[in-house]
C-alpha cells in the first residue's frame, strides 16, 4: 500500500544525488544545488511518510528487520544532512552525503520489504529508543566520514597543487575538520546511549545485560574505536590523520550494519 | 649596434633552475662590469626577479653578442652553455625592444599586470646606472620601457584587474582556513611583493602581523605599516606557533626554514594547519616540507597554477596593450635609425677630417719656407675640399634619419666610407659621448 511512498522517496533522492553531482561538476553552475536541496526534503518528506504508515500498519515501530533499519539508517543520514545543510550551507555535502544514501539503500530495493512478525519477548518502549539511538550515532558517523572524504579530497589537491573542478565546490579544510569533529561528538554519545538503552532493554527481555552476542561484541570494538579517536583528537590529532581514522572508523559501522548484522547467529539477526 | 635580451623566466624555466641563474642584489654591480669585460658588450643590465633573470645588453654585433652573454652567464653561474640553452630566449634588436617594453608592461608576467615588474626594471637601471653600465642605448631602452609601461596602464585596464600573487594567496588561505577573521600573518624578510600580500590578506580579515627581518629596524618600521608587531629573527621559530600564515622573502642563500622549524612549530600550535609562502628566488623553505601534515607550501611556480584562469579574462585588454606596444615600438626604432643616421654623419666627419689632417700634416712637412699665412690657406683650401666632398652625403644622410626605411643607405654608406673598421677602435666613446648630450626623439 506504501511502497509508492517508498518509491517516490527513492526517486527524489536519486534526482538530488544527480543534481548535487552536477552542481560539484561543474563549477560555473550554480542553480542546481537549491532544487537539489528541495528534492531532497520532497524525499525525506515521502521517506517519513512512508515509515509513518508502515508503523500504523504494522502496529509497532519499523526497525527491526535488515529491510527496515537499512531503510531507518538512510533516513537518519538525510536528516543529518538536512540539518547540516540548513546550519552550513555548504550544497558540496549533498554531492556526497545523497550517493551514499543511495549506495546505503540498495538492500532495501533488492530485499523483501514484507512486514515480519516480531518475537513479543521484544515488544517494547526500548525498542525504538535503542534502535533510534543507535541509528542517529551511526547517521552522525556517516556525516563525518563523508567530510573526512571531503577533506582527504581538498587535502590532497592542495598538496599536489592540482586544484581540480571540485576544489572549487569544497568548503575549507577547517570548516571541513571541524564538522567531522563536532559529529563525532555528537555521534559517540547519542551511539553510547544506544548501547545502554539497548542493555537495558535486554535485561527487561531476557534478564541479561551484555551477552556477548556477534551485534554486541563488534558494537563494542566499534564503540571503543571511536573512543580512541575522539581521545587521539584531544591530544592533538587534526588533519588527515583525523580524516582517515573516521573513515576507518565508518567501516567498522558499515560491517556491524551489513555483515555482523546478517550472521544469522546471536539476537541481533534480522 | 643593436639591443639584445638573453635571459629565462617562469615560462622557460622552473624555479630550480631560476634560482640557480639568479642574481643577488648585492652582486649585480660586480656581475655587470664582469659582463662588460667581454667582447662586444658595449652596455649592460640584469634584471633579476623571482620570475625572471635577464640580461639587458648594447652590443656590437648581435650574433657574436648572444654567444658572449651565454658564456658569461655560464661562466658566472659555473655551469656549461649547453645546459642553458633549453632555457635561456634570445631577443635581438626589435624583438629586443618589443621584449623590453613587455616585461615593463607586465605582459610578460606570470600573473599578467601584476604590477611589481616596473619597480623592480627601476631598481635593475638605477643598479646598472650606478655601475655606468648602461649608456645611451639601454638608458633610452629603459626609459622608452618605462614610459610605454606606464601607458599601457593608463590606457588599458590591464592593471586594473590585476590580480596578483596576493589574490591566489588570500584564496588559498581561504581553502585552509576559511573565515580569515583572527588569523595571524608572520613575514619573513620583506619584499614588495611579500608585503603586497600580507596587506591583501589583512584586507581579508586577518587580524595581526608579525613582522620578523635580519635588521630589527627594518622589521619594526615594516610592523608599524601594518600596525603589527616586529620579531626579532633569531626567535621567528619560536613565534611561528602563532602564526597561520607564514610568506617567506629573505633572500637568505639557503633554507630558512626546515624540517625542525616546523615539527617544533606545528607541535606547540597542536597541529593547526600552518600555510606557508615562499616567494624568494633562491628558495627558503625546505621543498619537503610540504609532505608534512597539516602544512601547505606554495612558492611562485605553485601560484601560477592558482591563477592562471584569471589571466584568461584578460586577454583582451592585453590584446590592446600589445597594440600599444607595437606603436612604440615603431617609434622607438626610428629613434635608433636617426641615432645611427647622426652617429654615420659623425663618423663620416670624424673620418675626413682624420684624413685631411694627416696629409696636411704631410705636404707641410714637405714644404719649407712658406709663410704662416701660406700654410693657413693651404689648411683651408683642404677643408673646402674636404667639406663640399661630404655635403651631399651629408644632406642625403640627415634626410635619411628622419625616414624609418633606410637602413640600407647607411649601411651602404658606411661600406662606401669604410666606416665600420674605424668604429671598432674608436667611435664607441665618440659616439655614446657626443649623442649622449642631446637626446633626440622623446616620443
Amino acid at each position: 500500500m506504501n511502497l509508492p511512498f517508498f518509491y517516490a522517496a527513492l526517486c527524489s533522492y536519486l534526482l538530488a544525488a544527480a543534481g548535487y553531482l552536477v552542481y560539484i561538476a561543474k563549477s560555473d553552475l550554480k542553480w542546481p544545488a537549491l532544487p537539489s536541496f528541495w528534492a531532497t526534503v520532497a524525499g525525506f518528506i515521502f521517506h517519513l511518510l512512508y515509515f509513518s504508515l508502515r508503523w500504523a500498519e504494522s502496529g509497532r515501530i519499523p526497525i527491526t528487520s535488515f529491510f527496515e533499519s537499512a531503510n531507518f539508517l538512510g533516513m537518519g543520514i538525510v536528516l543529518v544532512f538536512l540539518i547540516m545543510e540548513l546550519r552550513f550551507k555548504i550544497p558540496a555535502l549533498g554531492s556526497f552525503m545523497l550517493p551514499l544514501v543511495i549506495i546505503l539503500m540498495i538492500p532495501t530495493v533488492i530485499l523483501s520489504g514484507d512486514i515480519q512478525e516480531m518475537n513479543t519477548v521484544l515488544k517494547s518502549g526500548w525498542l525504538g529508543v535503542h534502535t533510534s539511538l543507535a541509528v542517529l550515532g551511526d547517521a552522525a558517523f556517516a556525516f563525518a566520514f563523508i567530510v573526512s572524504i571531503m577533506y582527504l579530497i581538498q587535502e590532497h589537491q592542495l598538496k599536489a597543487k592540482h586544484l581540480g573542478t571540485i576544489f572549487h565546490r569544497l568548503p575549507s579544510l577547517d570548516i571541513m575538520d571541524t564538522l567531522a569533529y563536532r559529529a563525532l561528538t555528537i555521534g559517540w554519545p547519542l551511539f553510547t546511549l544506544g548501547m545502554i538503552t539497548g542493555s537495558i532493554w535486554a535485561n527487561s527481555a531476557w534478564g541479561t545485560y551484555w551477552s556477548w552476542d556477534p551485534k554486541e561484541t563488534w558494537s563494542l570494538i566499534t564503540w571503543v574505536v571511536y573512543l580512541i579517536l575522539l581521545h587521539l583528537r584531544t591530544i592533538g590529532w587534526r588533519g588527515r590523520k583525523m580524516a582517515l581514522l573516521s573513515i576507518m572508523g565508518f567501516i567498522f559501522v558499515l560491517v556491524s550494519f551489513y555483515v555482523i548484522g546478517r550472521v544469522p547467529m546471536g539476537k541481533h539477526t534480522f | 649596434m643593436s639591443i639584445v635580451v638573453v635571459g629565462l623566466s617562469h615560462k622557460t624555466a622552473p624555479v630550480e633552475v631560476r634560482e640557480k641563474l639568479s642574481f643577488s642584489d648585492a652582486l649585480v654591480p660586480e656581475a655587470l662590469k664582469m659582463l662588460l669585460r667581454y667582447d662586444g658588450i658595449r652596455e649592460g643590465l640584469i634584471l633579476s626577479t623571482c620570475n625572471r633573470v635577464e640580461i639587458y645588453t648594447c652590443v656590437l654585433d648581435s650574433l657574436k653578442g648572444v654567444e658572449q652573454i651565454k658564456q658569461f652567464i655560464s661562466d658566472y653561474h659555473h655551469c656549461s652553455p649547453a645546459s642553458l640553452e633549453q632555457s635561456l630566449y634570445i631577443h635581438a634588436d626589435m624583438q629586443g625592444v618589443r621584449h623590453a617594453f613587455r616585461v615593463a608592461s607586465s605582459l610578460d608576467s606570470m600573473v599578467v599586470g601584476e604590477p611589481q615588474i616596473l619597480g623592480q626594471l627601476k631598481d635593475a637601471f638605477d643598479t646598472a646606472l650606478k655601475a655606468k653600465t648602461s649608456g645611451l642605448m639601454l638608458n633610452k631602452l629603459i626609459k622608452k620601457a618605462i614610459s610605454v609601461a606606464k601607458r599601457v596602464r593608463t590606457e588599458t585596464k590591464i592593471a586594473e584587474s590585476a590580480v596578483s600573487i596576493s589574490y591566489a594567496a588570500v584564496e588559498l588561505s581561504r581553502k585552509i582556513f576559511g573565515d580569515l577573521e583572527g588569523k595571524t600573518v608572520m613575514l619573513l624578510g620583506a619584499g614588495e611583493m611579500a608585503e603586497l600580500a600580507a596587506r591583501h590578506l589583512q584586507h581579508n580579515g586577518v587580524k595581526s602581523v608579525l613582522v620578523a627581518n635580519r635588521t630589527f629596524e627594518h622589521a619594526v618600521e615594516l610592523a608599524r605599516e601594518f600596525n603589527g608587531s616586529a620579531v626579532h629573527f633569531e626567535d621567528f621559530p619560536a613565534e611561528m606557533v602563532m602564526a597561520d600564515i607564514i610568506i617567506c622573502s629573505t633572500g637568505a642563500p639557503t633554507y630558512v626554514i626546515g624540517h625542525d622549524i616546523v615539527h617544533k612549530a606545528l607541535k606547540g600550535r597542536r597541529n593547526k594547519p600552518i600555510f606557508m609562502i615562499d616567494i624568494s628566488v633562491p628558495r627558503n623553505i625546505d621543498p619537503e616540507i610540504n609532505k608534512i601534515d597539516n602544512l601547505f607550501l606554495y612558492n611562485i611556480d605553485d601560484l601560477q597554477g592558482v591563477v592562471n584562469s584569471n589571466i584568461e579574462g584578460r586577454t583582451r585588454e592585453a590584446e590592446r596593450a600589445e597594440e600599444i606596444i607595437t606603436q612604440e615600438v615603431e617609434t622607438y626604432l626610428q629613434w635608433e635609425q636617426s641615432l645611427d643616421a647622426v652617429l654615420t654623419i659623425v663618423e663620416l666627419r670624424d673620418k675626413m677630417e682624420d684624413i685631411r689632417r694627416k696629409e696636411l700634416d704631410k705636404t707641410l712637412c714637405q714644404l719649407n719656407g712658406i709663410t704662416e699665412d701660406q700654410r693657413r690657406m693651404i689648411d683651408a683650401m683642404s677643408s673646402a675640399i674636404v667639406n663640399k666632398i661630404v655635403h651631399a652625403p651629408i644632406v642625403v644622410l640627415k634626410q635619411a634619419a628622419a625616414n624609418a626605411e633606410s637602413g640600407d643607405l647607411l649601411s651602404f654608406a658606411r661600406k662606401l666610407f669604410n666606416l665600420d673598421k674605424e668604429l671598432k677602435k674608436h667611435a664607441h666613446e665618440k659616439g655614446c659621448g657626443s649623442s649622449g648630450k642631446d637626446e633626440p626623439g622623446k616620443g
